[in-house]
């Protein structure tokens, strides 16, 4: 059925900036202070304020369209955008509209297949964030509500992809590509769940092949990169369905609804807004000095995928490592460190995908930063493994010890006595016994099943609480077991 | 007897002969006894005013005044926020709105050792011509109590007028400042667009709204202006230029000014008895060595209708925020927007609901840019007309209305109201900087006002021509009578 229609996507990511204060006062910005405790007459809305650009949230945006390959232009302009909500204390939105800050660019995605596909990026502007409605029961039920404007004039960077995006799954990549080099610049905090970065979606489908663009439906609150190609996935199958049956795709809004799984409509293309925009009579065109752009671009960090190709090149990665290592700053940055201090870059990649992130999210920048295991104490229990101190089995103890109490590796392995036994003489004692407790096994090797050696060997490292070194406890059972047969 | 201009208080409070406290509490008694009368104040603040007379007293006493307005009694329009003080831009929907925070004027004003008075009144949110618009009070024109005293700033014209208040602020969109300067035979003074900081100004049309203050005579006016004006970190559009000493070059003259005296000024309809003041007004700078040009500007007549759509653009977007939400006004209704819409419905009088319908129409998609976009043009327009018109002449002179103090109730048709701006509409167009003084009265003695507009930035050379004028003249020594 699918087959049949071509999937067309595009994307309107919100980021709120990392400024520390809001984007036309000097409010703070920090997330989860009381109600109201971040405010001043001009987020509040009063009669007689102005708005003042806050030049911070202009670099971070010119940052991110430096980094998104956009033009940025000489002069843009702030727009006023109306419309009546009682979370938006003007009625109306400072944002952006016929003179955004950039224009033109593209960000680079990964496909699953090991391609990748260059997704065109229409603009990018800035404009401030609203407040937050909390509601005195459910939505349906509650008689009141209450307005916190501590997010209100929050700067927030609207980016809008051209529909370039060919299925629910790119749209994924997408925006994990998206995340990754914002946190990477260091303009968003990357933080889906908390609301820092909101993704909307426009989608429609059309015959296989066919050059005009179906009716595009817009989906709004998915907040999970899940989320998003579920909704989208969803949306694929109802339109596909809809097409199918000979029906029309109605233009309109769509809410995702993830507890229930489906997406609803919220409002059709005759109740859309007019949002009656106009230039921001309060705020001069803004102009931006050249030199400055150029100081910024220079100051620009290594991007994502830069950053992945390195690794590949400089510690000899797989891509697929590579991929995953730097899909945030801060894991790369983490590995980066534990290299630095082991030059072991495959045993530190396996311990950091395999072990470390089971314990933290990938893009959980500041889980990460304060795991309790520092690189240095990582790379500690690498070198320990690598030089024989401990055998690769205890090590994953070490890890977890080190997990739960924050101790390093060397602190553990003393404290616990967890040396490996690489004692010739002592681990002949232990084959020797683990042979006289096992007549059966030595009957069995002798009538050729080889398999026998290695219940011995197991029985020799079960005694040495795993202690022993498991090739050299091979190599004595071996030859033991072969002197007995052969006598 | 009371020195009525500020400049000759504050050398009476020098030299010991009287206090701050003394004159303030003077000018509360004769609010007391004569306001109900003319009706300009909304809010008394006499407790606010005595204590900073108090403070200026003391200032004086030590021989350290803050500087020529220490100690002045003014009011502000109450369209300026002031904190701790109602602010009802003549509103039902701010009428018991009181500001957290102070205007940029009210600080400087607090900060040069002003005594604020009081607010005072205005059409609602400064849209009109007579002040009656205004919700809250009807104000009086102080030469004939059956006048309006024009508008908006209707009120702090009238104080002034009066001897309410030596000084008094207040806002000029269309002709706000000019138009009741005349009216109320005072100075009245539009400064450049971005001179004065608009921080803290109820805005009805940002990009046209101008700060400015209110004399009992050009030295007043220029002091006054003085402790205003200036750039300010918290209005994005205010101009970062040095303020000059408008009051040092004054009584320089106008020996060799080249005034310029626009063709579309004196128009068919206007007053005869104001054409032929104004006329002669402008032979008594002829008189004083300032030479004459006809000029003309030609994109006048379409100013008004271009007024009429930038304005209304703007008001109708920044009056969204009154919707009994947050501050002000709250008519209770069974779910949001049946409650913002009886808040808006009981909040706003008719001119403002008006405004906002014509405002919201012409930013509507489809519609813009036959309307706010042409109009932007329209705008351009009447800029270069001036820009040209400078290229030849320093300054250009004209009458400030085209007519008289009309009666109450005698403008019901709106256009008819809004011609009383086409004189003053094109300055506030432009951005360039106008003032009133007055030159004259009718038969039946009612004040009219020459308007002297200047150069961008250039208030001193026509502070200088006014002064010229004035110092020829002694229309600004009349007063209303009132008992």
């Amino acid at each position: 059925m699918m087959a049949n229609y071509d999937v067309v996507i595009g994307l309107e990511v919100h980021a709120q900036l990392t400024t520390r204060s809001k984007m036309f006062c000097g409010c703070a910005t920090t997330f989860g202070a009381p109600p109201n405790t971040q405010t001043c007459p001009v987020c509040q809305g009063m009669p007689g304020t102005l708005p003042v650009i806050n030049r911070r949230a202009i670099e971070y945006g010119v940052r991110t369209a430096l980094a998104f390959e956009c033009r940025v232009n000489a002069a843009c302009r702030f727009a006023r955008k109306h419309y009546y909500y009682p979370d938006m204390p003007k009625n109306f939105q400072i944002s952006q509209y016929e003179e955004p800050l950039a224009e033109h660019g593209a960000l680079e995605i990964d496909l699953a297949d090991g391609h990748s596909r260059r997704i065109g990026i229409e603009r990018l502007h800035l404009e401030e964030d609203v407040g937050k409605l909390v509601h005195e029961g459910t939505l349906e039920t509650a008689q009141s509500s209450l307005v916190d404007f501590n997010r209100a004039g929050v700067p927030l960077m609207e980016t809008v992809s051209k529909p370039e995006l060919r299925s629910p799954e790119e749209a994924a990549a997408y925006l994990r590509a998206f995340r990754a080099v914002l946190v990477y610049l260091g303009v968003c905090d990357g933080n889906m769940e908390e609301g820092s970065l909101r993704c909307d979606a426009n989608i429609s489908l059309k015959p296989a092949g066919a050059a005009e663009l179906g009716t595009k439906v817009e989906i709004k609150n998915m907040n999970s990169f899940r989320n998003v190609q579920r909704a989208l996935e969803f949306e694929v199958k109802r339109q596909a369905e809809a097409l199918d049956r000979g029906e029309r795709i109605v233009q309109e809004t769509r809410l995702w609804d993830a507890d229930r799984g489906y997406t609803r409509s919220m409002r059709s293309k005759e109740f859309a807004h007019d949002y009656r925009y106009f230039p921001e009579p309060d705020l001069v065109p803004l102009k931006l000095d050249t030199t400055w752009i150029e100081q910024i671009r220079t100051a620009l960090p290594e991007l994502p995928r830069a950053r992945r190709q390195r690794f590949v090149a400089a510690y000899g990665l797989p891509v697929y490592d590579a991929t995953l290592l730097t899909q945030s700053r801060a894991l790369a940055d983490y590995y980066e460190k534990a290299v630095g201090v082991h030059n072991n870059p495959k045993a530190l990649s396996n311990w950091v995908m395999t072990d470390l992130l089971r314990e933290v999210d990938v893009d959980d920048e500041a889980a990460i930063a304060q795991l309790r295991i520092p690189p240095a104490n990582l790379a500690q229990l690498v070198t320990f493994i690598d030089n024989g101190t401990i055998s690769g089995k205890i090590a994953k103890d070490v890890f977890t010890e080190m997990l739960r109490s924050g101790d390093t590796c060397e602190s553990i392995v003393r404290v616990k006595g967890w040396t490996q036994v690489a004692d010739a003489g002592a681990l002949a004692g232990m084959v020797a016994t683990a042979i006289a407790a096992n007549p059966r096994a030595v009957e069995d090797y002798r009538k050729g099943k080889t398999a026998a050696g290695k219940a011995i060997v197991g029985q020799v490292m079960k005694a040495s609480g795993g202690r022993a070194n498991p090739a050299m406890v091979t190599k004595l059972v071996e030859e033991a077991l072969e002197k007995l047969t052969k006598r | 007897m009371t020195p009525r201009t500020i400049h000759e208080l504050t050398a009476a409070y020098t030299r010991g002969e009287t206090t701050p406290s003394r004159v303030t509490e003077e000018y509360l008694a004769r609010i007391a006894k004569l306001d109900d009368k003319v009706g300009a104040y909304l809010t008394v603040t006499a407790e606010q005013a005595r204590a900073a007379a108090r403070a200026a007293d003391e200032r004086y006493r030590q021989g350290r005044p803050l500087g020529p307005l220490d100690g002045a009694p003014v009011t502000l329009k109450d369209v300026f926020c002031t904190k701790g003080v109602r602010t009802t831009c003549g509103s039902r929907i701010l009428e018991h709105f009181v500001p957290p925070y102070d205007a940029t004027v009210t600080e400087r004003l607090a900060k040069a050792g002003a005594v604020m008075l009081g607010k005072t009144n205005m059409d609602e949110f400064a849209m009109g011509s007579s002040t009656e618009h205004s919700a809250l009070k009807v104000t009086r024109n102080p030469w004939d109590l059956a006048r309006v005293p024009g508008g908006s700033s209707g009120g702090p014209a009238a104080a002034v007028a009066a001897g309410l208040a030596a000084g008094s602020f207040g806002t000029d969109t269309g002709g706000s400042i000019r138009q009741p300067a005349a009216f109320c035979g005072v100075v009245g003074l539009k400064p450049t667009y971005g001179r004065v900081s608009r921080y803290g100004l109820v805005a009805f049309a940002s990009s046209l709204d101008h700060p400015g203050p209110f004399g009992a005579d050009v030295l007043d006016t220029a002091l006054l202006l003085g402790g205003i004006a200036g750039r300010d970190p918290l209005d994005a559009t205010s101009i970062d230029a040095a303020v000059p000493d408008y009051a040092a070059e004054l009584e320089r003259g106008v020996q060799g000014l080249r005034l310029g005296v626009p063709d579309e000024y004196f128009t068919k309809g206007m007053d005869p008895e104001v054409e032929s003041v104004v006329r002669a007004a402008i032979d008594v700078l002829k008189g004083l060595g300032a030479t004459l040009e006809r000029v003309s500007l030609p994109a006048t007549p379409h100013a008004l209708a271009t007024y009429y759509v930038i304005a209304p653009a703007e008001a109708s977007s920044n009056l969204a925020r009154y919707d009994g939400v947050k501050y002000g006004l709250r008519v209770p209704g069974h779910d949001l927007i049946d409650m913002e819409s009886k808040t808006r419905a009981a909040g706003f009088g008719a001119e403002v609901r008006r405004r906002i319908m014509l405002g919201t129409y012409v930013l509507s998609a489809g519609y813009y840019d036959a309307y706010y976009g042409q109009a932007q043009k329209v705008r351009t327009l009447v800029r270069r007309d001036f820009d040209a018109a400078f290229r030849r002449v320093d300054l250009l002179v004209a009458p400030t209305t085209p007519n008289v103090p009309f009666k109450h109730g005698e403008k019901t048709d709106p256009v008819q109201m809004y011609l009383n701006d086409v004189f003053t509409i094109p300055a506030d167009m432009a951005g360039v900087p106008g003032v009133s003084v007055p030159c004259g009265f009718t038969k039946s003695g009612l004040p009219i006002g020459l308007q002297i507009i200047g150069r961008t930035l250039d208030e001193s050379t026509m502070l200088r021509a006014a002064r010229a004028y004035e110092r020829a003249t002694d229309w600004h020594m009349r007063r209303p009578n009132l008992g």
